[in-house]
């Protein structure tokens, strides 16, 4: 293994560890998504039961299918957040920032616990869709590998723009971390189409990749058909979301280091 | 050959000059201490030694490497301890050990905790988490991290702060073992005199972000007519007596 890897490596050891001797924590990592899966398939299964067998089945589809892959965003920005929080709420920061650990090696090992952390948290509830509710994600087809992809790259954005806020603004900015990806679920269009939206906040929704995914997901669920143009805005809007938060990030280290943040932060 | 060299090093946030242009070289194989009142800079200086602070002003060179444009080549040879700085208190001592030792690229991981398991005699306790010991026992994990990569270079920040006597002097006695057998070039920030006096062949004064005087503890007692550095320390806080050759 190369010193990169192998740091890479020691970053997301310490968070596998904690999780291992932490049963809560693993639990939590569950709890959320399959208690958002019972609400919605309660629900799914009321407005299928009211709405018909054809037009209900698709409904319920649509709403199932957008609860997962928005807990696929969700859980992927949170995961890669809480993971840098835990760093600060056990006073380690001082310790990880003198190593020979790189920012860039650190934003890897998040991303990597961040993926962990997604799949903890998303597969039961997609297999309890599944269970319960016979709806099978996985109908969507190969392209699902695309939305997820698509889905859990905006999430880092998002995590990433959120720790360079609370390495700026220190603990005052932590609860970005659970709620910021709210504000954007109205615009993203996760259980409705774009064209719903007012006219007026309808270019905010194409500026967001999830809401290509959510259309992508609706054209495969109702005419079985893949949007490549939406798939193909999604990754293009991904890169510049990205991008721009590695460039946010890098920016606010630097200004960390400048103003004393990280010596704070860290002890 | 100096280890460390730092040229008119100054931190300045906003209208506070935490530290006014000071210069000063460590040799290989050399104990400094930083002495200093609350606020004098020592915790300063030390941040920007490891790269946590982006200096105002100045230069700093450590194992011949620029800490402004290559820190992390000096990093992954230096290390760090304090005790304002915890370790993940959930984690065990080995699993700690095991986190620094690949951050740090330690080649035989293993068996690098098993000697510093048995030098720092953590046996008992390595399979406990870290939040659950007590001060002393923190303080030798604290040392066995800093000491995972066999560092050329260790920065201490008041290592036996808040330590027994008997567990404060082991610390020490390990210091001053693996300075002599490593060749390791230490700086310490302390409070403590008599530690200073101890393991320092160098002591650097500073004050309001300045180094007021240095030299050898022996040369700082006969400078200032006194008995012990606490003495010398108080003299400098508080202006109270100059140096006899000043």
């Amino acid at each position: 293994m190369t010193a990169a890897a192998r740091r890479v490596w020691g970053l997301m050891y310490r968070h596998l560890a904690l999780y291992r001797s932490s049963w809560p924590r693993l639990l939590e990592l569950a709890y959320w998504p399959i208690l958002q899966m019972c609400i919605w398939g309660f629900t799914a299964s009321f407005l299928a039961s009211r709405m018909g067998s054809g037009t209900g089945a698709l409904a319920a589809a649509a709403l199932l299918g957008g609860v997962l892959l928005w807990e696929v965003t969700l859980r992927s920005q949170m995961g890669m957040s809480i993971s840098f929080l835990e760093e600060i709420w056990s006073r380690n920061l001082g310790h990880i920032f003198v190593s020979p650990l790189r920012p860039s090696e650190m934003i890897v090992a998040l991303i990597g616990m961040s993926i962990i952390r997604m799949l903890l948290g998303v597969v039961p509830a997609i297999l309890l869709a599944w269970a319960f509710y016979a709806f099978n994600l996985f109908a969507l087809g190969p392209v699902l590998v695309l939305f997820f992809a698509n889905l859990m790259i905006f999430g880092w954005a998002v995590a990433l723009s959120v720790v360079s806020l609370v390495l700026r603004h220190g603990a005052g900015a932590e609860p970005l971390a659970w709620g910021v990806l709210f504000g954007l679920a109205p615009f993203s269009a996760v259980f409705y189409p774009v064209s719903v939206l007012p006219m007026a906040v309808r270019w905010i929704a194409w500026l967001l990749p999830t809401s290509h995914v959510f259309e992508g997901m609706r054209g495969v669920l109702m005419h079985q058909e893949v949007l490549w143009a939406h798939l193909a805005a999604a990754f293009a809007l991904n890169i510049v979301w990205l991008c721009g938060a590695v460039a946010l990030f890098n920016w606010q280290f630097r200004q960390a280091r400048i103003s004393g943040a990280l010596v704070s932060m860290g002890e | 050959m100096s280890v460390i060299q730092v040229e008119q090093l100054t931190k300045r946030y906003g209208d506070v000059l935490a530290v006014d242009g000071i210069d000063f070289t460590v040799a290989q194989g050399q104990t400094v201490g930083l002495l200093g009142g609350n606020g004098a800079g020592k915790t300063t200086t030390i941040a920007m030694l490891l790269g946590l602070l982006i200096p105002t002003a100045g230069r700093i060179r450590i194992l011949g490497h620029d800490m402004a444009t290559n820190r992390f080549a000096a990093l992954a040879r230096m290390n760090f301890s304090s005790p304002y700085v915890s370790l993940p208190h959930r984690l065990t001592v080995r699993q700690n050990m095991r986190v620094y030792g690949n951050l740090y690229n330690v080649r035989g991981l293993d068996r690098r905790i098993a000697e510093l398991s048995a030098e720092l005699d953590l046996g008992a306790i390595l399979d406990r988490p870290a939040g659950q010991l007590s001060a002393g026992q923190k303080t030798r994990v604290a040392l066995a991290k800093a000491l995972i990569n066999r560092p050329e270079v260790l920065l201490l920040d008041e290592p036996t702060a808040s330590l027994d006597p008997d567990t404060g002097d082991l610390v020490r006695s390990w210091l001053e073992r693996y300075r002599t057998e490593t060749g390791c070039t230490i700086l310490l920030a302390s409070h403590n005199m008599a530690e200073v006096a101890r393991l320092c062949s160098h002591v650097l004064m500073l004050k309001k972000g300045r180094v007021v005087d240095s030299g050898s503890p022996e040369a700082l007692l006969a400078r200032y007519e006194r008995e012990d550095l606490e003495e010398v320390f108080l003299d400098i806080a508080r202006d109270r007596r100059q140096a006899v050759d000043a």
